[in-house]
């Protein structure tokens, strides 16, 4: 094959190329890029769903900073992922340690444990909601065990510890997976060199296992801390449309969907709330980044 | 390995023949430790799944609140499946939610392996700019957008229909680009052999490389199909017309309304998850040995 008809493979026809990706083009500038610039501009004017809006520049800001259910928010997203990151880190590492020997039946355990994260999030949410009822499985259980009943969905604190419970159990199985890739490039060379030194388990998971799939970790670190920062539907499910008692257990996405939707919905006030949201979106993102780069220098 | 097994031969011969991935034999205290642990982890993700089940399955007579908790239903009855029906239109929101699972699977399987192609395969001056367009897109939190997509999809006058529902995720950027990785790692001697025959572009495109990047494609498939079939946010917001509601929606619908009988929600859970349950069985080989080789070829 001479160098000539590669070039002449990959010139092609100045058309046909765009022809390609304009599906693909077309879909995303229409509804993600469009959109995303739109919020971004909408979060400084005063538009409802519809009411043109007029530029306020920073208005929606300000007001943000005296709105309770604001702050009620951004506390609440923030103590989601301080809650909800380490366990998805640490769990999943475990959970695919147990299934990584190839024992008989391992493919079952493997898919069965994925059921959660196949599941949808309404029928995970509903379910959780009916085990952690005042009169549900796990409050006979304890109530058999003579621990008696405990509100976990109507207490403030409890019902948002039992969301972040939820999270984690949905989510162990998909980083599971990741961990598994992972593990599959872990040489077991290494694990051997340490046995022969005389390194128990715990010690061969922390000072072998650990550092070969620290990226991984780092990885699923970065990932679970956006998702559980943008965290909507297992709260709503759980704790209602209007965030559990007085409200206290809405999270920032609650808020813009309750804010921006219907037709009074004030699109300005909730665009800016999105703003935030992206803000600390990529602000956890280069702090897991950088915590990842000091560690290894 | 210990010098115990060593001068006890006959009792290791005598132990069942279980190796790992290495061949090399597994030892019974500890396949007994790991069974264990798996089964109680197997409680913990699966249990739930079927106490719902079991819960759908109780009659009106039957106490589900007893204390200690009673796992089979003491009367076995469909009778909860029936009640359901006649109280929303569930069957109706199965067929929505397929229309739009579907259509989603189509789409996107077309639109991202065109994209993908022309990403990885093709030249031509803007094809970087059109690269970077869909990692953007990629980044962009979609729950900090969806107002906006909102009120776009109310100037485009599809509110509150199903194409509405479909359409801002009807080409995934993450699955464009997941198939331009896919089609760079194709070797390019095959496609020339098949332009010096007198292939033209599209020819290329469907008779070599689309067959080549099957295993990507089954991917692509399996999550377009889940992500349409398990969503709530979107439908939630554009989706106000009862008759027009997916099953997810639905159920959320189901709970408000009917919170105080758990048989009718449980009911109503367990046919929105049977199929895909059903369908994840039926190809978790496809996609376990699919995702392992992306997430390794990285």
């Amino acid at each position: 094959m001479t160098m000539s008809t590669v070039s002449r493979v990959r010139r092609q026809l100045p058309l046909s190329p765009w022809l390609f990706a304009a599906p693909g083009l077309l879909v995303i500038g229409a509804f993600i890029l469009y959109p995303f610039v739109s919020t971004l501009i909408n979060a400084f004017t005063d538009r409802r769903t519809l009411i043109e809006g007029k530029f306020v520049g920073l208005d929606n800001f300000r007001e943000l900073l005296h709105d309770d259910m604001f702050w009620i928010g951004l506390r609440n997203s923030t103590l989601y992922v301080v809650g909800v990151v380490p366990a998805l880190v640490l769990l999943p590492l475990l959970l695919a340690l147990l299934v990584q020997k190839n024992i008989p039946g391992i493919a079952f355990f493997r898919s069965a444990f994925y059921t959660p994260v196949v599941a949808s999030i309404v029928v995970v949410g509903l379910i959780w909601v009916w085990l952690l009822d005042e009169r549900g499985l796990v409050n006979s259980l304890l109530e058999t065990i003579g621990v008696g009943r405990v509100g976990f969905l109507s207490d403030q604190w409890l019902l948002l510890l039992s969301a972040m419970a939820v999270t984690v159990w949905k989510g162990l199985g998909y980083y599971m997976i990741i961990y598994l890739a992972a593990l599959a490039n872990v040489p077991r060379e290494l694990h051997e060199a340490a046995a022969v030194d005389g390194a128990g388990a715990v010690r061969r998971f922390l000072t072998v296992t650990v550092p070969a799939v620290r990226s991984t970790m780092v990885l699923v670190g970065a990932l679970s801390s956006v998702a559980a920062f943008k965290v909507f539907s297992e709260v709503y499910l759980m704790a209602g449309p209007s965030g559990g008692p007085a409200g206290e257990d809405t999270t920032l996405v609650m808020l813009v969907q309750r804010t921006g939707t219907g037709l009074t919905g004030r699109v300005g006030y909730a665009s800016a709330i999105s703003v935030v949201v992206f803000v600390v979106t990529v602000a956890l993102m280069l702090l897991v980044l950088r915590a990842d780069r000091r560690d290894e220098s | 390995m210990s010098v115990l097994e060593k001068v006890r031969p006959a009792r290791v011969v005598s132990e069942p023949r279980v190796t790992d991935e290495h061949g090399r034999r597994v030892r019974v205290w500890e396949l007994a430790l790991r069974y264990a642990l798996l089964l109680a982890v197997l409680a913990l993700t699966v249990g739930p799944f079927l106490w719902q089940l079991s819960t759908s399955l109780k009659g009106p007579t039957e106490d589900i609140y007893t204390s200690p908790p009673r796992f089979l239903p003491s009367d076995p009855t469909f009778h909860n499946y029936e009640r359901v029906s006649e109280t929303i239109p569930v069957w109706d929101y199965a067929l929505n939610s397929l229309k739009v699972a579907t259509a989603n699977v189509v789409t996107n399987c077309v639109g991202s392996a065109l994209a993908g192609y022309a990403l990885a395969r093709l030249r031509y001056r803007g094809r970087r700019a059109a690269t970077l367009a869909f990692i953007l897109a990629m980044l962009v939190p979609v729950e900090g957008i969806i107002i906006a997509q909102f009120t776009t999809m109310r100037e485009l006058g599809l509110n509150n229909t199903l194409v509405g529902v479909v359409l801002p995720g009807c080409i995934g950027a993450m699955n464009v680009l997941l198939m331009r990785n896919a089609f760079l790692n194709l070797p390019y001697e095959i496609e020339e052999a098949a332009f010096v025959d007198g292939a033209n572009v599209w020819q290329r495109f469907v008779r070599i490389a689309l067959p080549s990047v099957k295993g990507t494609l089954a991917v692509v498939a399996i999550f377009a199909f889940m992500g349409a079939w398990d969503d709530f946010l979107w439908p939630l917001i554009v989706l106000s017309d009862p008759s027009k509601f997916t099953l997810t929606i639905g159920l959320n619908y189901l709970h408000g309304t009917f919170a105080n009988d758990e048989r009718l929600v449980a009911a109503g859970t367990v046919i929105a998850v049977a199929p895909l349950i059903a369908l994840f069985a039926c190809l978790q080989r496809y996609f376990f040995r699919g995702v392992g080789e992306g997430a390794v070829k990285g």
